[in-house]
């Protein structure tokens, strides 16, 4: 079934078609939200509360203002930035301001890996300090063009190019992974 | 903007990311709709977001199995909690809307005018402030003409000249300083009634033998400031009357309406 057949379907509440829409994304907005929020019991969380509320919330999907992935990605960086702006995380003081990639890349258990996503992990280490910091500021924490300018203290023109040249240097390296 | 330039502009991969303006994103699927390439190009860059994003999940997510009982939990708690509430919390939630809406407006209403209020009494008070720098600064210049008097009368060599009240002005005074090195007379003109209008006092030198008056200037500006005149007077004079004349003065002084006079 093509993607677009498969989220009529999500949206007219079918189950099939849901698991199939969570089959695809799980992974990555788990990424995105742990990326966030820093804990695995907590990102669990987070990412179920998403795809609950997706289930729930699925007429509020229009297709015409971008794709699934897009509103899936955006609930899931809403919930985790409401959870990390929670009391009761922040009586937990996590260190929010260290990066993304950097801490997860070199602490996590390999064995425990698929070896696509070490492929992944190989990549992202090849890639330059710039790319890593202004793809996790668009796709992980959904920075607007502004914000990332702003952020990175580079012109506003820059941030667009950057970010395509960056994602464009991802894809060659991920061809064949 | 064509789809060849929206494939090179970096706003495809922005549109994946979910940070452009709703406007923008719109635009973008209206583009893309028609356009095999520019799909494939989306396709491309969300795999690529997927990979980059699932290689910091910590491990495996959980299996569709165990959130899916609580998409059933979840279902049936959701449609009992809202019918009810359509039923019977609608109007009195309706009518509280309303009230506090109404309140809103009476409120705003309120605040307009409160606010043009006090922006009329700022504008009096802005006005009344600047009548009273006027009157502080004519009150400054007014005292130092006082101090300047003052100094002028301390001066030696001054001639201090009472000039008394005549006939039906009899109740009036002048005095006349003349400083003769300089050729200047002081008038302290408090003693006068203020003259009507179409009116101005004169000065006159006079010499007595025989009488010849020479005028030496109006009283200008009479009910203004603290009524001490500076005049020229080069005159041998013998004498200084003051008369009441037309606007502007007159060739020569108009005898009944002499108010005072007075002899060196």
């Amino acid at each position: 079934m093509e993607l677009e057949q498969v989220v009529i379907a999500f949206q007219k509440k079918d189950k099939a078609a849901f698991e199939q829409l969570y089959s695809m994304y799980k992974q990555s907005l788990f990424g995105v939200i742990y990326g966030i929020v820093k804990d695995d019991a907590l990102a669990e969380e987070v990412l179920n509360d998403v795809f609950v509320k997706a289930w729930k919330k699925s007429h509020q999907y229009t297709a015409k203002k971008g794709r699934i992935f897009t509103w899936l990605l955006n609930i899931s960086r809403n919930a985790a930035i409401d959870k990390v702006r929670s009391k009761s995380y922040r009586n937990s003081k996590k260190n929010l301001d260290s990066s993304i990639f950097v801490n997860i890349i070199e602490t996590h258990d390999k064995t425990a890996q698929h070896i696509d996503i070490q492929y992944v992990k190989s990549v992202l280490q090849t890639l330059k300090e710039k790319c890593i910091s202004v793809l996790e500021l668009i796709y992980f924490k959904g920075y607007t063009q502004r914000e990332v300018s702003e952020e990175l203290e580079i012109p506003l023109g820059t941030v667009k190019t950057r970010n395509r040249n960056c994602v464009k240097e991802l894809r060659e390296m991920l061809v064949g992974a | 903007m064509t789809a060849e330039e929206l494939n090179i502009s970096g706003l495809l991969e922005l549109y994946v990311a979910g940070v452009l303006s709703e406007k923008e994103n719109v635009e973008i699927t209206e583009l893309i709709a028609g356009n095999a390439e520019l799909q494939a190009e989306v396709v491309e860059i969300e795999n690529a977001i997927r990979k980059l994003t699932s290689s910091v999940a910590p491990h495996e997510a959980k299996s569709f199995n165990q959130i899916q009982n609580q998409l059933i939990d979840s279902e049936p708690e959701e449609e009992h909690r809202i019918q009810p509430t359509e039923k019977t919390g609608t109007p009195w939630i309706s009518y509280l809307g309303w009230a506090a809406s109404f309140l809103l407006g009476a409120a705003f209403l309120y605040q307009l005018t409160q606010t043009n209020v006090l922006k009329e009494q700022n504008a009096q008070l802005e006005s009344q402030n600047d009548l009273l720098v006027q009157q502080v600064s004519s009150k400054t210049a007014d005292l130092q003409q006082v101090n300047d008097f003052i100094e002028f009368t301390n001066q030696d060599g001054i001639i201090q000249v009472p000039l008394d009240g005549q006939a039906n002005f009899n109740n009036t005074y002048a005095r006349v300083f003349w400083d003769q090195t300089r050729d200047q007379v002081y008038i302290d003109a408090s003693g006068l009634p203020e003259p009507p209008e179409g009116k101005e006092y004169q000065v006159w030198s006079l010499a007595l033998n025989p009488l010849s008056p020479t005028s030496i200037g109006m009283l200008n500006n009479f009910t203004d400031g603290n009524k001490i005149f500076v005049l020229d007077n080069a005159n041998p004079s013998q004498a200084f009357g003051i008369t009441l004349e037309p606007t502007g003065g007159s060739e020569s002084p108009t005898m009944e309406q002499l108010y005072t006079l007075g002899v060196v």
